[in-house]
């Protein structure tokens, strides 16, 4: 099989979790931070897979339970950009800090 | 073989730097449309990763879900509200000292305990195949109740979706 220990791989979805957070505390267009988002929940789909890979005794649940993230990963992101257009047809922006409408 | 194996090995080590890279790029890049790109690069770079995982229904599904469906709702939604393509405008806030230093603390952290926890590698998991058969057998019967919530909740994000992004009278302007 695939020779590479179990903790290389945790390591680089580790990385790859911190890169999406990183994303999401520093992006200022809205649409970048969903998109950090995805990258996020990626990394976490691969620890999954990797996870049911290595240790689980029965190897499709972390399957499964990828496919759950995967369609909800789609439904966020359907519903985030549906909200994205909206706050864009309102206010004519997708920056965050020019939504400061309830901020004082 | 052996050669076989040290060339899937480095293969997928090159593959999972590829997939920094170009999770780098959708961070950091300027254009949200080239992020929204780097961003497809690296989902298909994942999906070549679970095909050495030996989750080939998973490639599938990340293929045709992640980079045909929502890479494409990204970047109709970036072409929908995009209208300073030409212009250079900031994209980052002023956080991103304080985020690096947060997230380098983080991932010390987790790097330190993934080292130190003893994994339990089991050979039967190593050897074992997962079909797609297999997978449906278990979506129906062991996973039945999540696989029921999921359908529920894709119909009322569906319809959310629609009700939120659908145009109204214009009455009431902000």
């Amino acid at each position: 099989m695939i020779g590479i220990p179990l903790s290389h791989i945790l390591i680089f979805s580790l990385l790859l979790f911190a890169i999406g957070v990183y994303g999401a505390l520093v992006r200022r267009n809205i649409i970048g931070i969903l998109i950090s988002i995805e990258l996020m929940l990626n990394a976490a789909n691969i620890n999954l897979i990797a996870f049911s890979k290595y240790t689980s005794l029965s190897p499709a649940t972390g399957q499964i339970f990828a496919i759950f993230v995967i369609a909800i990963a789609a439904t966020a992101a359907a519903v985030g950009l549906a909200i994205v257009l909206a706050l864009y047809r309102v206010r004519k922006t997708v920056y965050t800090d020019e939504v400061n409408l309830l901020k004082w | 073989m052996p050669i076989l194996e040290m060339a899937a090995k480095f293969g997928t080590y090159a593959v999972m730097a590829v997939i920094l890279i170009f999770a780098l790029g959708v961070v950091t890049l300027r254009n949200i449309f080239h992020c929204a790109l780097c961003l497809a690069a690296a989902l298909i770079g994942t999906a070549v990763l679970y095909v050495a995982f030996r989750a080939e229904y998973l490639a599938a599904i990340q293929i045709l879900l992640y980079v045909g469906a929502v890479v494409t709702l990204i970047i109709f939604a970036i072409m929908l509200t995009e209208h300073l393509a030409g212009k250079t405008v900031r994209q980052n806030n002023s956080q991103s000292p304080l985020a690096i230093a947060g997230l380098l603390g983080f991932v010390a952290l987790l790097t330190v305990v993934i080292l130190k926890t003893p994994w339990p590698v089991t050979q039967t998991a190593l050897k074992a195949k997962v079909s797609v058969m297999a997978l449906g057998e278990a979506l129906m019967g062991t996973y039945v109740f999540p696989f029921e919530v999921i359908s529920i909740i894709l119909i009322a994000a569906l319809i959310g979706t629609v009700v939120i992004a659908k145009k109204d009278a214009p009455e009431e302007r902000l």
